[in-house]
Parts: C-alpha cells; sequence; structure tokens
C-alpha cells in the first residue's frame, strides 16, 4: 500500500491501443453488435432481386447504387452503439475527464467500430455483387470505394451520435443528421463503380473518396470532441 | 507572499448556477485547501450535482469560473485532470468487462501502471475477492460502486469529487472508505463530497459543511421582479 505509485505518461500511441482493445473486447462479447448490421446488410440486398425480378441487366445496372446504399443504412443502424452504452454507464465521462487527449480517444473508437461494422462488410460485399450480376470489371472498384468510404461513414456518422448521444430517442434525429452527410460519398462511390463497368479510369473519383476520408479522419474527431462536451454538459 | 502550499487547490469565483429557469446557487465562492474535507449538503434538487459537476469542469457555469490553484481550468485542463478524480452518480463499470479489466482500464487511462497482482489486492480491499474475473453486469449495484470506487486506492490526484460515494455500500464499506478519506488528507489531497450521511469516524471539526438551500421555489422570473 505504501510503494509509490508509479505514474507514467502514456504515449499517444498506448492511449489509442487501449481504447481500442477495450473496444474490441467488448464488441467481442456482444457479438450481436457485429452481426446484425451484417445480417441487415445482407438481407437488404437480397430483398432487391426478390422485388424487382432476376433479370441480370436491370440488376447489375442498379447493383452499385443497392450495395451502398443498403452499406449506408447498415453503418447507421450501428452508430448509435458507438457512445451511447458509454454514455450511459458514466464510462464516457471518465473518459473526457482523464488527461488524455480527447481527439486520440475518440479517434480509437471510432476506428474500433468501423473495424466491426466496416470491415465484414467489405469482406461481405463481393459475394453480394454476384447475386446482383455486377459487372466484372467493376469489383476492384466496389472494394477500393467501401474500403476509403466505410471510414467515413465511420467518421461523420460519430458527430451525429456525439450531438444526438444525450437525447433519450435520438434515433430519428440521428439519421436526419448523418444522412445527408453521406451523400457525397454516395454520390462519387456508385459513379466510380460505374465507370469503371465501362472499362474506363476511375481515378479522379476515388482521389475525391479519398480526400473525403483524410478530411474527415483529420477534422470529424475535433467535432466529436466538442460535440461530446457539449451532450454531457 | 503566499506559498504554495496556502494557495488553494481549487477556487471557484461568482459561480452562478441556473438549470431549467431555476437559480440553484448564486455568487459563490469557494476556496478549498489541502487537508480539506467538503461535505456539501443540501435537499434534493438543491444544485449538489451541479456544482460537483462544474467543479469538475463536466458542465459549464452560467456565469463565473473554477479555478485551479488560482488558474481557470481550461487553460490547465491536463494538469487539473491528472490531479483530478471525479466519481458521479453513474460508476462508469462496463458490463461487459470483467471487475479486474474495469479496474485495469481506469487506471491506464490516467496513466497508472498496474499488474495483474496489484489489481487483485486493491480489488481485496473493497471486499471484491473472487468477483475479480465475473462480469460487471453480473455484479451488484454496490459492487459496481465499489469498482469505481477501488481506483481512490491507487490515486495520484490530489482533489477527489465524490458525488454520493456511499450510496448502496454496506457498513463496513462506509467505513473503510472514511478511513482511506482520512489517510488522503493527511497526505495532503482535499474531498469534496455529497453526502446525506453524516461522516462518522472523522472529526465533525475536520469537516467543512457547505449548504445549499438557495430558496429552490426562487425562480428566475420571482428575482427578475425583485430586482426589476
Amino acid at each position: 500500500m505504501n510503494k509509490p505509485i508509479k505514474k507514467i505518461n502514456l504515449s499517444y500511441r498506448a492511449v489509442f491501443s487501449l481504447v481500442l482493445k477495450r473496444d474490441l473486447m467488448i464488441a467481442m462479447r456482444h457479438k450481436d453488435d457485429i452481426i446484425n448490421p451484417l445480417l441487415f446488410f445482407v438481407i437488404v440486398i437480397t430483398l432487391f432481386p426478390l422485388g424487382i425480378g432476376p433479370e441480370a441487366q436491370t440488376l447489375s445496372r442498379i447493383a452499385p447504387g443497392i450495395i451502398w446504399v443498403a452499406a449506408l443504412l447498415s453503418t447507421l443502424l450501428s452508430l448509435d452503439r458507438l457512445f451511447k452504452s458509454d454514455h450511459d454507464d458514466g464510462s464516457l465521462e471518465q473518459m473526457l475527464l482523464s488527461p488524455q487527449p480527447v481527439f486520440i480517444l475518440v479517434l480509437a473508437k471510432i476506428i474500433a467500430h468501423w473495424l466491426i461494422t466496416g470491415l465484414p462488410l467489405i469482406l461481405m460485399a463481393p459475394l453480394l455483387a454476384v447475386l446482383l450480376h455486377l459487372n466484372e470489371q467493376s469489383y476492384g472498384a466496389l472494394i477500393l470505394t467501401l474500403l476509403l468510404g466505410t471510414p467515413v461513414l465511420s467518421l461523420l456518422g460519430a458527430i451525429g451520435v456525439a450531438l444526438t448521444v444525450g437525447i433519450k430517442k435520438g434515433g430519428v434525429l440521428l439519421s436526419l443528421l448523418v444522412l445527408p452527410l453521406y451523400i457525397p460519398v454516395l454520390i462519387f462511390a456508385t459513379s466510380a463503380i460505374d465507370t469503371a463497368a465501362l472499362g474506363l479510369p476511375y481515378n479522379g473519383q476515388l482521389a475525391i473518396i479519398a480526400a473525403l476520408f483524410f478530411g474527415s479522419l483529420t477534422l470529424a474527431p475535433f467535432a466529436v470532441g466538442a460535440a461530446l462536451k457539449i451532450s454531457t454538459n | 507572499m503566499p506559498t504554495e502550499q496556502e494557495k488553494p487547490l481549487i477556487s471557484t469565483t461568482n459561480l452562478t448556477c441556473i438549470r431549467e429557469e431555476r437559480l440553484l446557487f448564486d455568487q459563490l465562492e469557494l476556496a478549498i485547501f489541502s487537508g480539506d474535507i467538503v461535505q456539501i449538503e443540501g435537499p434534493n434538487g438543491s444544485g449538489k450535482t451541479s456544482l460537483l459537476r462544474i467543479l469538475a469542469g463536466l458542465s459549464q457555469p452560467y456565469e463565473g469560473n473554477v479555478l485551479y490553484r488560482g488558474q481557470l481550468i481550461d487553460n490547465c485542463k491536463e494538469e487539473f485532470h491528472q490531479n483530478l478524480i471525479y466519481l458521479g452518480h453513474l460508476p462508469g463499470v462496463k458490463g461487459a468487462m470483467s471487475a479486474q479489466e474495469n479496474l485495469r482500464f481506469n487506471l491506464a487511462l490516467h496513466g497508472i501502471n498496474n499488474s495483474d497482482s496489484e489489481t487483485k489486492s486493491i480489488l481485496s480491499q473493497v471486499n471484491l475477492t473472487g468477483f475479480e474475473d465475473s462480469l460487471a453486469s453480473h455484479l451488484s449495484a454496490g459492487q459496481h460502486r465499489r469498482i469505481s470506487l477501488a481506483r481512490l486506492y491507487k490515486s495520484t490526484a490530489r482533489i477527489w469529487i465524490l458525488d454520493e460515494p456511499f450510496t448502496a455500500i454496506d457498513k463496513q464499506g462506509v467505513h473503510a472508505l472514511e478511513q482511506l478519506f482520512k489517510a488522503h488528507i493527511a497526505k495532503g489531497g482535499c474531498i469534496i463530497l455529497t453526502t446525506h450521511q453524516d461522516l462518522l469516524s472523522i472529526k465533525l471539526e475536520q469537516v467543512k459543511k457547505i449548504t445549499l438551500d438557495y430558496i429552490v421555489e426562487n425562480t428566475l422570473e420571482n428575482i427578475d421582479e425583485k430586482e426589476g
């Protein structure tokens, strides 16, 4: 008891991995957090061939849009868990009061969210693309746009969650806040996939999505930190 | 010239808090020095929790400032947070993690290195021996509170702000906590707490009491009328 307490200044990387590990561990113990959004993604996509009919031409024409809209909705569905449970049990307050920079804590939580929800979605997308008769030349573009685009969804969505976390029924408000922000990603991603189907270069669209990614990666955590401070006030 | 020791650890100037159009306290001036135990009293809804949250920097006051060693807390956030433990109504314990994992994370977040055996011995001090590896969601409210209080045993922070720390804690636990409080103020820390119980084993003259009894019915309109 009387031993002096060793106090160390954690490096940013140590703080980042501490929070990341914690969130991944919690997700692994609540597997429904991983499985539910993924199942939602699969079910929404399988509904389209049932509703529209199995003609390969129609399906392959609308496949990029369907996959991307389903990805937006399933991300939206999973966003709530990003800060909600931490807010409800008080651990969010404790994190905000820790001597670590909020930027790093928030970034780690968002990356964890993407690893839990975005990454499985990317792995699943090619299989569902087969179901929708996506043009063979478009697979590369589909994966690349998802790889660059889904982190943007998590980052921008986190701002909305941080703003609505203190509200009892923030779910609908969250979709109204966040979905309009997803429009640029949707437009350029589907356009990239369409362009790839024609065998044309789609570097331009990819570059814009990459710009959105780096922009939100550097700025969103600050916005989230500020929003969380308002929400816990 | 005032030395470092005489500067108040935490002080407020002109603090005013308004919640739901209701004035909770007005022009509150506090100076809390090292070695102080401050017990904030008042009926339910008198603003005890609001005051503690403002002191911890979680809420913004309507007017006035909170100072840490004479500096605005926003200007020395990192240093202030390193010297602060705030335990609120919510224990901040994750149900999906075990008692030990919760404690380790909380300590690590504050830069306190800890090994398995150390966290085990801290948990035994708060009477959680045998529950180290149980998921917190399987434990009771009092045990959650104990997990969050366990941090105090290994804290280097000088300012402890505790909102109802004795809630759901049994008699022996309260006694152990009071011993811990005594040791903390003897080391030069300060404690600000709210509780409806009397602190039994701490001498009354050591405890400074602040009573928030600003007339609760005093709504803003009434005050405007009086002043205007």
